[in-house]
């Protein structure tokens, strides 16, 4: 999987198509790479698994988990790796870790490693640093998402923090969940204060604290009914022995999954990567010539329901340059 | 002129135990050499396992392979524990036994063996490590989470303090700080700290008889310290240290007889100082660090080992051994040493020392206090340390910090010491994992299976229920012949499994000299590979001195590349798929148990197997001269020893490697 066949975004696109999962590495390498003809292949893969290419929506689930650091992700995403696993479903993992240093480098894997049976081929996890994006979603981790959703069953987006992070991966998830550390009140003070949006599934850490976390569980429910929220469903799981929860986790998710509007979801995904994408490169001088962000999310509303990502990118570049954006001149 | 107290003591004092720390291969050599041991003068045992012992499984389990009789002896069950002390006698031999996720069970071995010999539990002496905290911190042999943890150790307090009155049922152990980079304050503090965590759940353990046990309790405590060869303040470390404990005592615990309160330590001085080039030197080192923990009457060791000169090249032979013991019985027998009352009363120097260090460990302890106890605080410790760590190191790279023989004076003729055909280390016959593991398929095979399985049944039970002591249980499992992984797994089952923070996430950058230069060659690297230059540091097998990895995976990061460290204890396997699937450029592998010859080809194998063969793969560890060789035959690019202390030179190397694998040496060069 070395040299030029990596970087071949159609070959690699073809076999996602075929439900290889063997090449997630060689397709994670390509969407990092800066190199001068990687974006040029990493558009090839991107048009190979588009919705016009498959004639459908990829069909995996993508699943957002995101939440403070020392909640216990790790331990969790194990957990629920080895749930759907005996569901017989193969599951790839994204992680993205928030340690950006001045130096440019970054310690990846560092949290309480994904427990998963190193022989199985149907279970990929990877890491990726967050770079400069702080708390954000590296623009590789879209592009990945979306390529390895046509040969997994499930796509797993890792993020931590509390308060933005479920807003960006919600931008590319099917399914956000947020994990809660049952003693601390910021979620629930996030919610009230509206500073969060109302996330998928709650997941209430710990469980096996007892009383805490019911008292959590019950915490949640209330504001969430206050909200008038209630279709978020709000579980209690326990990763340390025996673990508990796991399968009513694994049955939310599919709920919420079940009641999407998967092709309006995914729709959105595919604008916003765009438009990531476009100020990742462009910057904000770049939005402004769109006339702003909300402009230029309306703007792309408007746009065909079948573009894929890069088209949906060319389309803003040429908007930008054109200038007639509803505020240029201004 | 009138004459103070005579400086004399009236009788010069009896001297403290000598041991050496031994042990390796199989419980019949490991009895031989410890029966030539005695012999020779040494006065207490000190057991050292080998890491499947340590860790909980049996020489026939995946994870213990290479690992069998490494590092220390292989003990699987009851009947290797008997040919182990077969014809010491129990009833006077004082026996340290560095165990600790598993010292519950080796204790419950030690115990029937004994009573086998017609020796009562009350009448044993000796100590078991059971320290799981520093496991976390430094050591990685722990099995269980902190919680059971905690509660097994509680469980061997609780059941020694009544049934085996003079066993020292934990030894609460700084030494394995300093060697992960603690200063003298960190040192103390975290030890007092870990104390604490300790006696507080022995405290609930005992209920309605705390108030009664705890003075004996208190007492029966005592601790493993770390000397290194700054051994003035060494010394007064130990002082701020019985100053501390005496407090402790007092104040928090209520313990109202001074003999409860007295500090109470064994010791085996530095490893982390010792060097592998002119490791003559390393003899006058240990000397000087003997001193630090003997010289003052009254903060002076119980017990010593000390290391051997070759520790730093591989594992000591007998007589490296017997050379470390001479030293210590020169000191006690024929200097003057045990003849005065304390030479550093009334010294002002050694007042002020530890009085410093004794406020500055405060204020540690505070802040680990506020954090919610030593268990909780477990994170910030770790990256304490790992910064410690590298403040040492950037100190000796800068010459800040003298090191002899390594950064300083480091000529020298070639040393006559390494020239044997053996390399002046001692190597465990490859026959003896087979053995063993035929050994335990055999006993397992033999036994009466019904009450194994009983045992283990009740064993489980008594685990679940957290209102009950876990070692008659475990005695009982001993008697009816189940295994150390038998005994293990199914505590396991119960508490679930557990991996330690790494620390390296923790450690703040600091700012390094001469890493500008490394920087930029990272980045024109990364640019040309197109994507950030990326590591994986591993760990195969049941190692878990990590500090090595830790260092190389902080450095690394800060020279800007991504690093892939997921800590210790992987099997190849893990590690080859890690390294597929993170796509990284390059792998660094780091074992320091001597198990490189079996453990690096089943890497490289199960690296191919993953795809991921053509990755490079560099080694670092405490790696004989013959096995460098034989390793880069095996496909390794490049062996690193504890000679190669330069850690940007590594770093650099690292890159120039990847560099050249992917064809852009010319790049590099422009």
């Amino acid at each position: 999987m070395s040299g030029r066949a990596a970087l071949d975004g159609a070959a690699l696109g073809a076999r996602l198509r075929e439900r290889d999962t063997a090449v997630a590495a060689a397709v994670l390498n390509l969407v990092e790479s800066r190199a001068p003809d990687a974006r040029t292949q990493c558009e090839e893969l991107l048009k190979a698994v588009s919705p016009a290419a498959l004639g459908a929506e990829a069909p995996a689930h993508i699943v957002g988990v995101t939440g403070p650091p020392g909640v216990g992700k790790s331990s969790l995403l194990s957990q629920l790796v080895a749930g759907w696993r005996k569901l017989e479903r193969s599951v790839a993992v994204l992680t993205v870790d928030p340690t950006s240093r001045r130096s440019g480098g970054a310690l990846l894997g560092d949290r309480a490693r994904i427990d998963v049976d190193p022989r199985d081929r149907q279970v990929f996890v990877r890491s990726t640093a967050a770079g400069n994006r702080l708390g954000g979603l590296a623009a590789p981790t879209r592009a990945a998402a979306s390529a390895l959703a046509v040969a997994f069953d499930v796509v797993v987006i890792e993020t931590v923090g509390v308060g933005q992070s479920e807003t960006e991966v919600a931008d590319v998830a099917d399914t956000v969940a947020v994990v809660v550390q049952p003693a601390s009140g910021d979620v629930l003070q996030f919610l009230k204060a509206g500073i969060m949006e109302v996330p998928d599934v709650l997941v209430v850490a710990k469980a096996d604290l007892g009383r805490p976390a019911q008292r959590a569980v019950i915490d949640l429910r209330a504001a969430l009914k206050a909200l008038g929220a209630m279709s978020t469903a709000v579980v209690a799981v326990s990763s340390v022995a025996p673990p508990t929860g796991i399968d009513e986790l694994i049955e939310a998710l599919d709920a919420h999954r079940a009641s999407l509007d998967l092709e309006a979801r995914r729709l959105r995904a595919r604008r916003m990567h765009a438009l990531a994408d476009f100020a990742a490169e462009y910057g904000d001088a770049g939005l402004r010539a769109l006339g702003g962000q909300r402009a230029a999310e309306r703007f792309l509303a408007e746009q065909d329901p079948g573009h894929d990502v890069a088209t949906l990118e060319h389309v803003l570049e040429q908007r930008a340059d054109s200038g007639d954006s509803p505020s240029s001149g201004h | 002129m009138s004459h103070g107290p005579s400086p004399r003591l009236p009788e010069p004092d009896r001297p403290w135990l000598m041991r050496t720390y031994a042990g390796h291969s199989d419980a019949r050599r490991s009895n031989e050499l410890y029966r030539r041991n005695l012999e020779k003068g040494q006065t207490g045992l000190s057991v050292a396992f080998d890491l499947p012992t340590q860790t909980g499984y049996d020489p026939d389990h995946e994870l213990a392979r290479g690992e069998v009789g490494k590092v220390g002896v292989s003990i699987a069950h009851l009947g290797e524990m008997r040919t182990l002390l077969d014809g010491i006698p129990l009833d006077r031999m004082n026996t340290s036994m560095t165990i600790n996720a598993t010292a519950a069970w080796l204790l419950a071995l030690y115990a029937v063996a004994a009573e086998e010999q017609g020796v009562p539990e009350d009448k044993l002496q000796g100590t078991t490590q059971n320290d799981i905290l520093k496991e976390y911190l430094s050591r990685g042999t722990y099995a269980f989470p902190p919680g059971p943890s905690m509660r097994l150790i509680a469980d061997t307090i609780a059941y020694t303090v009544t049934h085996i009155p003079k066993w020292n049922p934990i030894n609460i152990c700084s030494y394995h700080l300093q060697e992960a980079g603690a200063t003298p304050v960190q040192e103390i503090a975290y030890a007092m700290s870990n104390a604490i965590a300790v006696l507080d759940a022995v405290q609930e353990r005992l209920g309605d008889q705390a108030e009664e046990l705890i003075g004996p309790v208190f007492g029966r405590i005592s601790f493993f310290v770390n000397a290194g060869v700054r051994f003035v303040e060494e010394h007064a470390k130990l002082r701020a240290m019985a100053q501390l404990w005496d407090e402790l005592g007092r104040d928090r615990y209520g313990v109202s007889e001074d003999r409860h309160r007295r500090f109470r330590y064994g010791v085996q001085v530095n490893s982390l100082g010792l060097t592998e080039s002119q490791p003559e030197n390393n003899v006058h080192r240990i000397a000087l660090e003997a001193l630090a923990v003997t010289l003052g009457r009254s903060a002076r060791a119980r017990a010593i080992q000390l290391p051997a000169w070759n520790e730093a090249l591989g594992l000591p032979r007998p007589w490296d051994q017997q050379w470390s013991l001479r030293l210590q019985q020169i000191l006690a027998y024929e200097t003057d040493l045990l003849e005065y009352a304390d030479i550093f009363d009334g010294s002002r120097v050694m007042e002020g020392l530890v009085a410093e260090l004794v406020e500055g460990a405060r204020e540690e302890m505070a802040r680990v206090a506020e954090l919610g106890g030593a268990i909780e605080a477990v994170d910030y410790m770790k990256g304490a340390l790992v910064t410690s760590h590298r403040e040492r190191l950037r100190r000796i790279e800068t010459n800040e910090q003298t090191v002899v023989g390594i950064n300083r004076f480091t000529a020298s003729e070639p040393s006559p010491l390494r020239a044997g055909a053996d390399g002046g280390i001692l190597v465990v016959d490859p026959e003896v994992e087979a053995e063993c593991r035929a050994a335990v398929e055999k006993w397992r095979e033999e036994r009466d299976q019904g009450k194994a399985k009983e045992a283990l049944e009740e064993l489980a039970r008594v685990a679940r229920d957290e209102q009950q002591n876990i070692m008659p249980a475990t005695i009982a499992a001993a008697r009816a012949g189940v295994t150390t992984g038998e005994w293990a797994q199914t505590l396991r089952e119960v508490f679930g499994e557990y991996r330690a923070p790494t620390g390296v996430g923790e450690a703040a950058a600091l700012p390094a000299e001469g890493l500008a230069d490394l920087h930029e060659e990272v980045e024109r690297v990364s640019e040309a590979l197109g994507r950030r230059l990326k590591l994986l540091v591993g760990k195969p097998g049941l190692d878990g001195h990590s500090n090595g990895a830790e260092q190389i995976a902080v450095r690394a990061r800060d020279a800007g590349m991504d690093v892939v460290y997921e800590g210790i204890r992987l099997t190849p396997s893990q590690i080859a798929t890690s390294a597929a699937q993170e796509g990284v450029h390059v792998v660094g592998l780091s074992i320091l148990s001597g198990s490189h010859r079996e453990l690096i080809p089943s890497v490289l194998e199960a690296l191919r197997e993953a795809g991921a063969g053509d990755v490079p793969v560099v080694v670092g560890g405490i790696i004989p001269d013959a096995d460098v060789t034989w390793l880069k035959e095996a496909g390794i690019a490049a062996v690193y020893t504890p000679k190669d202390w330069d850690l940007n030179r590594m770093i650099r190397d690292i890159v120039a490697l990847v560099a050249e694998h992917n064809g852009l040496s010319a790049a590099m060069s422009a």
